[in-house]
Protein backbone atom coordinates (compact mmCIF):
# COMPACT_ATOMS: atom_id res chain seq x y z
CA UNK A 1 0.00 0.00 0.00
CA UNK A 2 2.59 2.40 1.17
CA UNK A 3 5.29 1.83 -1.68
CA UNK A 4 5.21 4.76 -3.85
CA UNK A 5 5.35 7.31 -0.46
CA UNK A 6 8.42 7.07 1.70
CA UNK A 7 8.40 10.46 2.67
CA UNK A 8 5.49 12.09 4.19
CA UNK A 9 5.90 15.53 5.32
CA UNK A 10 3.53 17.04 7.70
CA UNK A 11 3.38 21.10 8.11
CA UNK A 12 1.84 21.99 11.79
CA UNK A 13 2.91 20.35 14.89
CA UNK A 14 -0.93 20.70 16.68
CA UNK A 15 -3.89 18.73 16.54
CA UNK A 16 -4.67 18.02 13.22
CA UNK A 17 -0.79 17.92 12.44
CA UNK A 18 -0.17 15.02 15.24
CA UNK A 19 -3.38 12.94 14.59
CA UNK A 20 -2.19 12.44 10.70
CA UNK A 21 1.16 11.40 11.46
CA UNK A 22 -0.14 8.61 14.22
CA UNK A 23 -3.05 7.59 11.66
CA UNK A 24 -0.18 7.37 9.16
CA UNK A 25 1.94 5.09 11.18
CA UNK A 26 -1.35 3.40 12.34
CA UNK A 27 -1.85 2.65 8.76
CA UNK A 28 1.77 0.81 8.27
CA UNK A 29 3.92 3.68 7.26
CA UNK A 30 6.86 2.83 7.97
CA UNK A 31 8.92 5.71 5.68
CA UNK A 32 10.30 9.04 7.00
CA UNK A 33 7.91 11.12 9.01
CA UNK A 34 9.14 14.55 9.39
CA UNK A 35 6.11 17.43 11.49
CA UNK A 36 7.65 20.90 11.34
CA UNK A 37 6.16 23.25 13.44
CA UNK A 38 6.49 27.15 14.20
CA UNK A 39 5.90 26.87 17.93
CA UNK A 40 8.89 25.38 20.41
CA UNK A 41 6.31 23.14 21.79
CA UNK A 42 4.98 19.66 21.73
CA UNK A 43 1.71 19.30 20.92
CA UNK A 44 -0.69 20.40 23.42
CA UNK A 45 -4.67 20.91 23.08
CA UNK A 46 -5.82 24.32 22.72
CA UNK A 47 -9.38 23.99 24.61
CA UNK A 48 -8.39 24.55 27.99
CA UNK A 49 -6.25 27.74 27.22
CA UNK A 50 -9.64 29.88 27.13
CA UNK A 51 -11.00 27.75 29.97
CA UNK A 52 -8.80 25.52 32.61
CA UNK A 53 -5.50 26.80 32.20
CA UNK A 54 -6.80 30.42 32.93
CA UNK A 55 -8.72 29.56 35.57
CA UNK A 56 -6.45 27.67 37.08
CA UNK A 57 -7.92 24.28 37.34
CA UNK A 58 -5.07 22.86 34.66
CA UNK A 59 -1.18 23.33 34.14
CA UNK A 60 0.53 23.91 30.71
CA UNK A 61 0.97 20.34 31.55
CA UNK A 62 -2.00 18.75 31.52
CA UNK A 63 -2.38 20.20 27.75
CA UNK A 64 -0.08 18.41 26.34
CA UNK A 65 -1.65 15.91 23.88
CA UNK A 66 -0.61 11.96 24.45
CA UNK A 67 2.05 10.78 21.32
CA UNK A 68 1.01 7.20 22.32
CA UNK A 69 4.56 6.09 21.27
CA UNK A 70 4.83 7.96 17.87
CA UNK A 71 8.06 8.04 15.80
CA UNK A 72 8.38 10.93 13.98
CA UNK A 73 10.91 13.46 13.44
CA UNK A 74 9.81 16.69 14.97
CA UNK A 75 11.21 19.97 13.48
CA UNK A 76 9.58 22.62 15.87
CA UNK A 77 10.29 26.49 16.40
CA UNK A 78 10.86 26.77 12.72
CA UNK A 79 7.87 27.96 10.46
CA UNK A 80 7.56 26.64 6.66
CA UNK A 81 9.03 29.14 4.40
CA UNK A 82 7.42 27.87 0.82
CA UNK A 83 6.30 24.99 -0.89
CA UNK A 84 8.06 23.76 -4.01
CA UNK A 85 5.56 21.19 -5.77
CA UNK A 86 7.85 21.09 -8.85
CA UNK A 87 10.46 19.66 -6.90
CA UNK A 88 8.27 18.25 -4.37
CA UNK A 89 10.15 20.34 -1.43
CA UNK A 90 9.20 21.81 1.34
CA UNK A 91 11.56 24.95 2.48
CA UNK A 92 11.51 26.26 5.91
CA UNK A 93 12.02 29.86 7.36
CA UNK A 94 15.52 28.78 8.04
CA UNK A 95 16.78 27.25 4.65
CA UNK A 96 16.16 23.91 5.31
CA UNK A 97 15.01 22.30 2.06
CA UNK A 98 12.83 18.60 3.05
CA UNK A 99 12.09 16.61 0.39
CA UNK A 100 8.35 14.93 -0.10
CA UNK A 101 6.50 12.71 -1.80
CA UNK A 102 3.27 13.63 -0.18
CA UNK A 103 2.89 16.64 2.07
CA UNK A 104 -0.02 17.47 4.77
CA UNK A 105 -0.57 21.26 5.11
CA UNK A 106 -1.99 22.12 8.91
CA UNK A 107 -0.23 25.70 9.50
CA UNK A 108 -4.13 26.24 11.08
CA UNK A 109 -4.66 29.34 12.41
CA UNK A 110 -3.85 32.91 14.43
CA UNK A 111 -5.61 35.13 16.07
CA UNK A 112 -6.96 37.76 13.99
CA UNK A 113 -4.84 41.27 14.97
CA UNK A 114 -6.15 44.77 15.33
CA UNK A 115 -4.16 47.52 13.84
CA UNK A 116 -5.64 50.73 15.35
CA UNK A 117 -4.25 53.28 17.71
CA UNK A 118 -2.71 51.49 20.82
CA UNK A 119 -3.06 47.96 19.68
CA UNK A 120 1.04 47.68 20.90
CA UNK A 121 0.38 48.81 24.32
CA UNK A 122 1.16 46.61 27.63
CA UNK A 123 -1.70 44.51 28.68
CA UNK A 124 -3.13 44.11 25.28
CA UNK A 125 -3.49 40.65 24.10
CA UNK A 126 -4.37 38.14 22.08
CA UNK A 127 -5.41 34.21 22.44
CA UNK A 128 -4.65 31.49 20.48
CA UNK A 129 -1.06 29.44 21.73
CA UNK A 130 -0.43 27.94 25.22
CA UNK A 131 2.06 31.25 25.57
CA UNK A 132 -0.70 33.56 25.02
CA UNK A 133 -2.51 32.05 27.70
CA UNK A 134 0.21 32.09 30.30
CA UNK A 135 1.07 36.10 29.68
CA UNK A 136 -2.90 36.50 29.58
CA UNK A 137 -2.78 34.36 33.02
CA UNK A 138 -0.46 36.89 34.66
CA UNK A 139 -2.12 39.73 34.30
CA UNK A 140 -5.42 38.52 35.81
CA UNK A 141 -5.54 38.83 39.41
CA UNK A 142 -8.49 39.84 40.94
CA UNK A 143 -10.41 42.96 40.94
CA UNK A 144 -8.57 44.07 37.64
CA UNK A 145 -10.40 45.14 34.97
CA UNK A 146 -10.37 42.99 32.03
CA UNK A 147 -12.06 44.94 28.34
CA UNK A 148 -12.74 41.62 25.92
CA UNK A 149 -13.35 43.11 22.23
CA UNK A 150 -15.63 40.12 20.53
CA UNK A 151 -18.49 38.32 22.14
CA UNK A 152 -17.53 35.07 19.98
CA UNK A 153 -16.02 31.58 21.44
CA UNK A 154 -12.99 32.70 23.05
CA UNK A 155 -14.23 36.01 24.46
CA UNK A 156 -16.92 34.38 25.78
CA UNK A 157 -15.08 31.36 27.47
CA UNK A 158 -12.43 34.02 28.88
CA UNK A 159 -15.41 36.33 30.40
CA UNK A 160 -16.43 32.93 32.32
CA UNK A 161 -12.76 32.21 33.27
CA UNK A 162 -11.44 35.61 34.16
CA UNK A 163 -15.18 36.24 36.58
CA UNK A 164 -14.61 32.96 38.65
CA UNK A 165 -10.89 34.32 38.93
CA UNK A 166 -12.77 37.90 40.55
CA UNK A 167 -11.91 39.72 37.27
CA UNK A 168 -14.24 43.12 36.32
CA UNK A 169 -15.34 41.63 33.12
CA UNK A 170 -16.37 44.15 30.03
CA UNK A 171 -17.60 42.60 26.72
CA UNK A 172 -17.52 44.54 23.60
CA UNK A 173 -18.53 43.26 20.15
CA UNK A 174 -20.15 45.05 17.12
CA UNK A 175 -22.82 42.23 16.53
CA UNK A 176 -25.88 42.61 18.35
CA UNK A 177 -25.61 39.68 20.48
CA UNK A 178 -22.91 37.08 21.81
CA UNK A 179 -21.94 34.11 20.04
CA UNK A 180 -22.67 35.38 16.71
CA UNK A 181 -22.79 31.71 15.05
CA UNK A 182 -26.01 30.76 17.07
CA UNK A 183 -28.62 32.94 15.58
CA UNK A 184 -30.60 35.61 18.14
CA UNK A 185 -32.40 33.55 20.23
CA UNK A 186 -29.78 31.71 21.89
CA UNK A 187 -27.49 34.86 21.48
CA UNK A 188 -29.90 36.87 24.00
CA UNK A 189 -29.92 33.32 26.16
CA UNK A 190 -26.04 33.89 26.23
CA UNK A 191 -26.26 37.63 26.69
CA UNK A 192 -28.30 36.68 29.98
CA UNK A 193 -26.28 34.30 31.26
CA UNK A 194 -23.41 36.61 31.26
CA UNK A 195 -24.95 39.91 32.83
CA UNK A 196 -26.23 37.46 35.27
CA UNK A 197 -22.63 36.53 36.45
CA UNK A 198 -21.63 40.14 36.28
CA UNK A 199 -20.14 40.65 32.88
CA UNK A 200 -20.96 44.03 31.34
CA UNK A 201 -22.29 43.23 28.12
CA UNK A 202 -21.84 46.11 24.96
CA UNK A 203 -23.19 44.66 22.13
CA UNK A 204 -23.35 46.73 18.83
CA UNK A 205 -20.65 48.91 19.07
CA UNK A 206 -17.05 49.04 18.00
CA UNK A 207 -13.98 50.18 19.58
CA UNK A 208 -12.05 53.13 18.10
CA UNK A 209 -8.84 53.10 19.92
CA UNK A 210 -7.17 51.34 22.81
CA UNK A 211 -6.06 54.18 24.99
CA UNK A 212 -2.51 54.49 27.71
CA UNK A 213 0.97 55.83 27.44
CA UNK A 214 2.75 52.38 27.91
CA UNK A 215 -0.08 50.02 29.59
CA UNK A 216 -3.80 49.73 28.70
CA UNK A 217 -5.59 52.78 30.75
CA UNK A 218 -9.09 52.58 28.61
CA UNK A 219 -10.68 51.53 25.41
CA UNK A 220 -12.69 54.18 23.17
CA UNK A 221 -15.73 52.36 21.54
CA UNK A 222 -17.55 53.52 19.22
CA UNK A 223 -20.49 55.54 21.08
CA UNK A 224 -17.85 57.70 22.77
CA UNK A 225 -18.16 55.34 25.97
CA UNK A 226 -14.59 54.97 27.68
CA UNK A 227 -14.17 51.91 29.22
CA UNK A 228 -11.41 51.65 31.66
CA UNK A 229 -9.41 48.55 31.64
CA UNK A 230 -6.01 47.22 32.96
CA UNK A 231 -6.19 44.21 30.55
CA UNK A 232 -7.83 43.97 26.85
CA UNK A 233 -8.21 40.64 25.19
CA UNK A 234 -9.00 40.81 20.93
CA UNK A 235 -11.05 38.12 20.37
CA UNK A 236 -11.48 38.94 17.15
CA UNK A 237 -11.75 35.72 15.47
CA UNK A 238 -8.83 33.61 13.46
CA UNK A 239 -7.68 34.30 10.30
CA UNK A 240 -5.62 30.48 8.06
CA UNK A 241 -1.59 30.49 8.33
CA UNK A 242 -1.67 30.28 4.20
CA UNK A 243 0.29 33.20 3.29
CA UNK A 244 3.47 30.98 3.11
CA UNK A 245 1.76 28.97 0.06
CA UNK A 246 1.45 31.67 -1.97
CA UNK A 247 3.48 31.00 -5.56
CA UNK A 248 2.73 27.49 -4.76
CA UNK A 249 0.57 27.31 -6.87
CA UNK A 250 -3.21 25.42 -4.97
CA UNK A 251 -6.30 27.16 -4.68
CA UNK A 252 -6.73 29.01 -1.71
CA UNK A 253 -10.10 30.73 -1.27
CA UNK A 254 -11.72 30.03 1.57
CA UNK A 255 -8.77 28.53 2.87
CA UNK A 256 -6.89 25.98 1.32
CA UNK A 257 -9.12 24.23 -1.46
CA UNK A 258 -9.94 20.34 -1.00
CA UNK A 259 -12.25 18.03 -2.04
CA UNK A 260 -13.68 15.63 0.48
CA UNK A 261 -10.98 13.52 0.61
CA UNK A 262 -8.68 16.86 1.88
CA UNK A 263 -6.90 16.05 -0.86
CA UNK A 264 -6.01 19.55 -2.87
CA UNK A 265 -8.16 20.72 -6.00
CA UNK A 266 -4.95 20.70 -8.13
CA UNK A 267 -2.06 18.45 -6.69
CA UNK A 268 -2.74 15.31 -5.17
CA UNK A 269 0.51 15.02 -3.36
CA UNK A 270 -0.82 17.49 -1.37
CA UNK A 271 -3.43 17.05 1.43
CA UNK A 272 -4.96 19.63 4.11
CA UNK A 273 -6.28 19.51 7.25
CA UNK A 274 -7.40 21.46 10.05
CA UNK A 275 -8.57 24.84 10.83
CA UNK A 276 -7.12 26.36 7.38
CA UNK A 277 -8.46 23.28 5.07
CA UNK A 278 -11.77 24.06 2.77
CA UNK A 279 -13.99 21.19 2.19
CA UNK A 280 -17.19 20.24 0.53
CA UNK A 281 -20.06 20.52 2.95
CA UNK A 282 -22.72 17.57 2.46
CA UNK A 283 -25.15 20.20 4.76
CA UNK A 284 -24.63 23.04 2.54
CA UNK A 285 -24.61 21.42 -0.85
CA UNK A 286 -20.91 20.93 -1.20
CA UNK A 287 -20.00 24.58 -0.71
CA UNK A 288 -16.67 24.48 0.12
CA UNK A 289 -16.49 25.52 4.09
CA UNK A 290 -13.46 25.92 6.63
CA UNK A 291 -14.38 25.35 9.93
CA UNK A 292 -12.69 25.73 12.91
CA UNK A 293 -13.15 22.93 15.43
CA UNK A 294 -11.00 20.87 17.45
CA UNK A 295 -12.73 17.67 16.19
CA UNK A 296 -12.83 18.82 12.78
CA UNK A 297 -9.33 19.05 13.15
CA UNK A 298 -8.62 15.51 14.97
CA UNK A 299 -10.75 13.82 12.29
CA UNK A 300 -9.10 15.53 9.59
CA UNK A 301 -5.55 14.70 11.05
CA UNK A 302 -6.69 11.15 10.77
CA UNK A 303 -8.37 11.57 7.47
CA UNK A 304 -5.16 13.17 5.36
CA UNK A 305 -3.02 10.97 7.11
CA UNK A 306 -4.43 7.79 6.46
CA UNK A 307 -5.64 9.30 2.65
CA UNK A 308 -1.42 10.46 2.14
CA UNK A 309 -0.23 6.95 1.61
CA UNK A 310 -3.33 6.42 -0.80
CA UNK A 311 -3.56 6.51 -4.21
CA UNK A 312 -6.18 9.50 -5.00
CA UNK A 313 -8.67 7.04 -6.25
CA UNK A 314 -8.63 4.97 -3.21
CA UNK A 315 -8.95 7.49 -0.73
CA UNK A 316 -12.08 8.26 1.26
CA UNK A 317 -13.82 11.25 2.30
CA UNK A 318 -14.33 12.97 5.84
CA UNK A 319 -18.10 12.96 6.07
CA UNK A 320 -18.64 13.33 10.09
CA UNK A 321 -21.17 16.26 10.78
CA UNK A 322 -18.96 19.53 12.30
CA UNK A 323 -19.42 19.29 16.45
CA UNK A 324 -18.39 21.76 18.85
CA UNK A 325 -18.85 23.10 22.45
CA UNK A 326 -18.46 26.17 24.41
CA UNK A 327 -18.27 25.83 28.24
CA UNK A 328 -19.48 29.21 30.14
CA UNK A 329 -20.35 29.71 33.71
CA UNK A 330 -22.75 26.87 34.11
CA UNK A 331 -23.74 25.79 30.85
CA UNK A 332 -21.99 23.79 28.43
CA UNK A 333 -23.39 24.73 24.42
CA UNK A 334 -22.76 21.81 22.09
CA UNK A 335 -23.81 22.26 18.86
CA UNK A 336 -23.35 19.23 15.54
CA UNK A 337 -23.95 20.76 11.92
CA UNK A 338 -23.48 24.30 10.47
CA UNK A 339 -25.85 26.53 12.69
CA UNK A 340 -23.64 29.56 11.30
CA UNK A 341 -26.00 28.72 7.62
CA UNK A 342 -29.56 28.33 9.29
CA UNK A 343 -32.16 30.54 8.28
CA UNK A 344 -32.62 30.88 11.99
CA UNK A 345 -32.60 28.51 15.25
CA UNK A 346 -35.74 27.52 17.50
CA UNK A 347 -36.01 26.81 20.75
CA UNK A 348 -37.58 22.44 20.34
CA UNK A 349 -37.19 21.86 23.72
CA UNK A 350 -36.69 23.27 27.15
CA UNK A 351 -35.98 22.93 30.71
CA UNK A 352 -35.22 26.06 32.34
CA UNK A 353 -35.00 24.36 35.76
CA UNK A 354 -32.06 22.57 34.45
CA UNK A 355 -30.75 25.25 31.88
CA UNK A 356 -31.67 23.10 29.38
CA UNK A 357 -32.37 23.35 26.14
CA UNK A 358 -32.17 21.82 22.19
CA UNK A 359 -33.11 24.03 19.62
CA UNK A 360 -32.52 23.20 15.73
CA UNK A 361 -32.12 25.22 12.51
CA UNK A 362 -33.72 24.58 9.08
CA UNK A 363 -32.09 25.99 5.61
CA UNK A 364 -34.17 25.86 2.55
CA UNK A 365 -36.61 23.38 4.43
CA UNK A 366 -33.72 20.74 5.84
CA UNK A 367 -32.42 20.42 8.72
CA UNK A 368 -28.74 21.83 9.30
CA UNK A 369 -28.15 22.03 12.63
CA UNK A 370 -29.06 21.50 16.33
CA UNK A 371 -28.16 23.13 19.41
CA UNK A 372 -27.89 22.19 23.25
CA UNK A 373 -27.38 23.45 26.18
CA UNK A 374 -26.65 21.12 29.12
CA UNK A 375 -27.71 18.79 26.72
CA UNK A 376 -25.63 16.16 25.62
CA UNK A 377 -27.62 13.11 25.68
CA UNK A 378 -30.63 14.85 23.00
CA UNK A 379 -28.44 16.54 20.60
CA UNK A 380 -26.70 13.55 20.45
CA UNK A 381 -29.21 12.24 18.74
CA UNK A 382 -29.20 14.28 15.74
CA UNK A 383 -25.93 13.44 14.83
CA UNK A 384 -27.03 10.37 12.89
CA UNK A 385 -29.62 12.69 11.32
CA UNK A 386 -27.40 15.25 10.33
CA UNK A 387 -24.61 12.67 9.24
CA UNK A 388 -27.15 11.05 6.23
CA UNK A 389 -27.63 14.34 4.21
CA UNK A 390 -30.93 13.52 1.90
CA UNK A 391 -29.01 13.53 -1.28
CA UNK A 392 -26.42 11.75 0.01
CA UNK A 393 -23.67 13.45 -0.30
CA UNK A 394 -22.04 12.99 2.26
CA UNK A 395 -19.90 10.49 0.12
CA UNK A 396 -19.95 13.13 -2.82
CA UNK A 397 -16.38 13.51 -4.34
CA UNK B 1 -9.52 -5.62 25.93
CA UNK B 2 -10.30 -2.88 29.06
CA UNK B 3 -12.11 0.08 28.16
CA UNK B 4 -10.90 2.84 30.20
CA UNK B 5 -13.02 6.60 30.88
CA UNK B 6 -11.30 8.85 33.44
CA UNK B 7 -14.50 10.12 34.86
CA UNK B 8 -12.48 13.41 36.19
CA UNK B 9 -12.05 14.15 32.67
CA UNK B 10 -14.67 13.31 30.92
CA UNK B 11 -17.18 16.03 29.94
CA UNK B 12 -20.15 13.86 27.99
CA UNK B 13 -18.96 15.55 24.32
CA UNK B 14 -20.96 12.15 23.17
CA UNK B 15 -18.09 11.91 20.37
CA UNK B 16 -17.30 8.35 21.55
CA UNK B 17 -21.28 7.26 21.23
CA UNK B 18 -21.49 7.91 17.78
CA UNK B 19 -18.38 6.08 17.21
CA UNK B 20 -18.54 3.06 19.27
CA UNK B 21 -22.75 3.39 20.31
CA UNK B 22 -22.30 -0.31 21.07
CA UNK B 23 -19.36 0.50 24.17
CA UNK B 24 -20.45 4.13 24.98
CA UNK B 25 -23.67 5.10 26.11
CA UNK B 26 -24.81 8.45 27.73
CA UNK B 27 -27.34 8.18 30.56
CA UNK B 28 -29.09 9.80 32.82
CA UNK B 29 -28.53 13.66 33.53
CA UNK B 30 -25.89 13.25 30.37
CA UNK B 31 -23.23 10.89 32.48
CA UNK B 32 -21.18 8.64 30.36
CA UNK B 33 -21.72 5.13 30.56
CA UNK B 34 -19.83 2.08 28.56
CA UNK B 35 -19.38 -1.14 28.85
CA UNK B 36 -15.46 -2.12 30.00
CA UNK B 37 -14.83 -5.32 28.75
CA UNK B 38 -14.81 -5.17 24.90
CA UNK B 39 -14.41 -8.06 22.26
CA UNK B 40 -10.96 -7.48 20.28
CA UNK B 41 -12.81 -7.41 16.90
CA UNK B 42 -14.20 -3.56 17.91
CA UNK B 43 -10.62 -1.92 18.83
CA UNK B 44 -10.23 -0.53 15.40
CA UNK B 45 -13.55 1.86 16.72
CA UNK B 46 -12.28 2.56 20.12
CA UNK B 47 -8.98 3.45 18.69
CA UNK B 48 -10.73 6.04 16.97
CA UNK B 49 -13.05 7.28 20.42
CA UNK B 50 -9.88 7.65 21.98
CA UNK B 51 -8.52 10.05 19.19
CA UNK B 52 -11.35 12.09 18.80
CA UNK B 53 -12.40 12.23 22.69
CA UNK B 54 -11.55 16.22 23.06
CA UNK B 55 -10.73 15.66 26.66
CA UNK B 56 -8.81 13.04 26.12
CA UNK B 57 -10.25 10.81 28.69
CA UNK B 58 -10.29 7.82 27.03
CA UNK B 59 -7.68 4.93 26.86
CA UNK B 60 -7.22 1.04 26.04
CA UNK B 61 -5.44 -1.17 28.78
CA UNK B 62 -3.94 -4.15 27.24
CA UNK B 63 -4.15 -7.32 28.89
CA UNK B 64 -0.93 -9.71 29.05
Amino acid sequence: MNSEVERLVIVGASLAGLRAAQAARKAGFEGELIVVGDERHMPYTRPPLSKELLAGSQTSEDTALRLLKLEADWRLGVPAGRLDRAEHELILADGTHLAYDRVIIATGCRARRWRGPGAELDGVHTLRSLDDSLALKRDLQAGRRLVIVGAGFIGCEVAASARKLGVEVTVVDIAPHPMLPLGAELGARCARMHERHGVQLRCGVGIEAILGRESVQAVALSDGFECEADVVLLALGAEPNVEWLQGAGIEIRAGVECDATLTSTVDPDVLAAGDLAAWPQPLAGGQAMRIEHWTVAAEHGTVAGRNALLHPEAREPHTSPPYFWSDQFDTKIQSVGLPMLAERLDVVEEDPEHGRLLATGERQGRLIAAVGFNNARRLNDYRTELADTPDGAGAAR
Amino acid sequence: MKVHVDMNLCQSHGECVSIAPDVFELGDDDVLVWREEVSEDRRAAIEEAVNVCPMMAISIEDEG
